[in-house]
């Protein structure tokens, strides 16, 4: 019933740069984001017709202030923990209306896109239940770790240690504590066809998995690092750079898990220390502080553990 | 050719929504509501309508789904229940205000804590404030011509708001009565084919749904809101107008009930009316002269029409089967609009009005109770001060 798309797999440059823009300039969104980043690698590696959702966030306030809109396909923002849903349900109807006969099939492809603090946390369960029931729909989340819109509170995606409103550093408290959730690993865990990681700082990757995920027939997931330089204190120049030593350190490692295959895109020729990745945000800077070394070293455990994980998952492990 | 049949309010909406065909359905299971999604599955199951049926993990992704389905374009429907309508109640301020004609069964039942799986209304009253359109139904057979109704109300293209359409959860949803089921065609016919204005599946012509409005625009849409609000009236009035002639009805704002030329009466919504028609009658063969108001409508509240057909009586008594706690002396939702409606419409000499909760969590109410609130009325008639204006019927104190 569904068809495939006439998906070009190779990305030009050339070719990328005469598209329209489906994400307009002049929205809001701050100097340095990289959400609106990833949302234009998103929508420019989809040559069929997009229609987009979106939770509430800074991503959904600062695109569509009444009476503008920053959107050139049609989008639709319903509540915060529901983009999944409402997905989901707009994609029924187009089946449905397909199906009989009331509406032409276009390839229309449905894209949710969904912060942390909306994915993570308050939307789980929507994105569970949508992705479980096996719709043609592909749920992007924008990981930038906290809740930056509502003014940088932690939520499950914050990783160790990180300064945040509602996990701040004080005299007893070294900023937040406990384990980040894995939301990629669960997403693989629900058996659909196609998740992924992934980071704009490398766009041909991010790009390439966002045509394999619109070309299967189900639900696709793609969790990408996103920077917020506001929360994670960084120069705005330097969000790109501080996504690649994400992905050097292998804090953010960059794999797919094609129907329940695990392949690593891409390896670093050197890994970095996370305290690279640590030592240039402010959100880590108390890290440093004499007393808080053991915070460290358990975020590089954590980061070692998870990587060794991800490569016998690749079966890339050495014996 | 109609065809009539044994069936309960669930199994008879279950028809009415394989008459109309939507395009989807997003719904969860909830007592006592699931039968008639359940009777639904089966349909698609068997090949009988063309609906996808999405099947959600939550009430709130019911509402959220519908919220999707109908922005895309399509007609859709939902149900529940208590509980099921607590959880999808952000979504469904979300559904009238983008002004998605959805329409939505809703088997009344009680709220937790306790947790009860019985009857009564405070799962719709907590939401009517929300924007959709709310129609009350007494039996099986008015939840199926509701159902119907509502499809052409909600898609009218002055209102384009959703509709939930109550019936008493387990009295009438579980009561298995004789119910006139229309031929497929007319129902289909009478419905007609639906249109949206502004789809989201028209990818050619790209809108913007859920935009965020600051200061300088969110009252004017709330505004438009009210605006559209203001035009059902009417429309329910002429969609019911269509079918009582197609379909030999009498359906209205409300119901009255030997009212003209009686001296007291009541007003209750959904299967209660039914009992207390028994009571009307029952006192009438006695020459007393008693009447009853059955609201059809809650949302919008005619509240003038309503004092218009009780202004002539001595004294009127609501009942109320849920309470909005905190309100003036707890009373009932429906007895503080409709005594707010006499304070705006009524006559310059002051009716006693008066509020009766009861059935709270399905607590069952006989003919003798009610005939027992014919009688307080009577004494209010002739003495015109009310004991008190709240009074709870059937419960131990």
């Amino acid at each position: 019933m569904a068809t495939q798309a006439a998906t070009p797999t190779r990305l030009i440059l050339k070719d990328l740069s005469k598209k329209p823009e489906r994400l307009s300039p002049g929205h809001r969104m701050c100097p340095g984001c990289a959400a609106p980043i990833v949302v234009k690698q998103v929508l420019s590696a989809i040559d069929d017709p997009v229609i987009a959702f979106c939770a509430t966030g800074c991503l959904e306030v600062a695109t569509t202030i009444f009476p503008q809109t920053a959107w050139n396909v049609p989008f639709m923002h319903s509540a915060f923990e529901n983009a999944a849903a409402t997905c989901s349900g707009a994609e029924a109807a187009y089946r449905s209306l397909v199906r009989q006969g009331k509406l032409d099939e276009k390839n229309v492809r449905f894209v949710a896109f969904g912060g942390d603090g909306g994915t993570y946390d308050i939307g789980l369960q929507s994105l569970s239940g949508a992705m479980e029931r096996g719709h043609r729909m592909l749920y992007v989340c924008y990981d930038n770790g906290a809740y930056m819109n509502t003014g940088i509170q932690r939520s499950s995606a914050t990783p160790l240690g990180a300064n945040t409103t509602t996990s701040p550093v004080g005299k007893v408290r070294p900023g937040r504590q406990g384990v980040r959730k894995d939301l990629t690993a669960i997403m693989a865990a629900h058996g659909i066809p196609y998740v992924a990681q992934a980071s704009p700082h490398n766009w041909r990757d991010l790009m390439q998995k966002v045509r394999k995920a619109v070309a299967v027939d189900g639900p696709a997931f793609i969790n990408v690092l996103t920077s917020c330089n506001r929360g994670w204190r960084h120069e705005a120049a330097k969000t790109i750079e501080i996504q690649k030593i994400a992905v050097d350190s292998c804090y953010w490692p960059l794999y797919e898990v094609e129907e329940g295959r695990y392949k690593i895109n891409y390896r670093p020729k050197q890994k970095l220390p996370v305290t690279d990745f640590l030592r240039p945000q402010g959100r880590f800077s108390h890290l440093f502080r004499p007393g808080n070394e053991a915070i460290v070293e358990e975020f590089q455990r954590r980061v070692d553990a998870k990587w060794e994980h991800l490569l016998k998952m690749a079966g890339e492990a050495q014996a | 050719m109609s065809d009539y049949r044994a069936l309960d309010g669930n199994q008879a909406v279950a028809e009415a929504m394989r008459q109309i065909n939507p395009d989807v359905i997003a719904a969860y299971p909830i007592t006592p509501q699931t039968e008639a999604v359940q009777v639904f599955s089966q349909f698609v199951a068997d090949g009988q309508v063309d609906t996808e049926f999405v099947t959600v993990e939550s009430e709130h992704s019911a509402m959220s789904a519908c919220v999707g389905a109908a922005g895309a374009g399509a007609r859709v429907m939902t149900a529940t229940s208590s509980a099921g309508l607590a959880l999808m109640w952000e979504i469904t301020y979300v559904a009238a205000s983008l002004r998605l004609p959805i329409v939505m069964m809703v088997a009344n039942r009680a709220l937790s804590a306790p947790i009860n799986i019985h009857c009564d209304h405070s799962d719709t009253m907590g939401a009517r404030d929300n924007g959709w359109l709310q129609i009350f139904s007494e039996s099986p057979q008015e939840a199926y011509d509701n159902m119907i109704q509502a499809i052409r109300i909600a898609e009218h293209p002055e209102l384009l708001l959703p509709v939930m359409v109550n019936q008493d959860g387990f009295i009438t949803s579980h009561a298995v009565e004789r119910v006139e089921i229309f031929d497929d065609s007319a129902v289909k016919d009478f419905i007609g084919e639906y249109s949206p204005r502004y789809p989201l599946l028209n990818v050619d012509k790209p809108v913007t749904f859920g935009a965020l409005d600051f200061y300088d625009f969110y009252f004017e849409h709330k505004r438009q809101q009210v605006e559209a609000l203001g035009q059902a009236k009417e429309v329910i009035l002429a969609v019911a107008a269509d079918f009582n002639k197609r379909f030999n009805r009498s359906y209205g704002l409300f119901e009255t009930y030997r009212l003209d030329d009686a001296e007291v009466g009541i007003v209750v919504m959904s299967s209660t009316a039914g009992t207390a028609k028994v009571v009307v009658d029952e006192l009438r063969g006695r020459g007393v002269k008693v009447g009853l108001l059955k609201p059809r409508v809650f949302r919008p509240f005619p509240a003038e029409e309503m004092v218009d057909a009780l202004k002539h009586l001595k004294a009127v008594a609501v009942l109320d089967r849920s309470v909005a706690f905190g309100a003036m002396q707890n009373a009932g939702p429906l007895f503080l609009e409709l005594a707010a409606g006499f304070q705006a419409y009524g006559p310059a000499a002051r009716i006693p009005v008066v509020d009766y909760v009861f059935g709270l969590g399905g607590r069952d109410i006989g003919p003798t109770q009610i005939e027992a609130v014919y009688g307080d009325l009577r004494r209010l008639a002739s003495d015109g001060r009310p004991e008190r204006l709240v009074t709870y019927l059937g419960v131990r104190e």
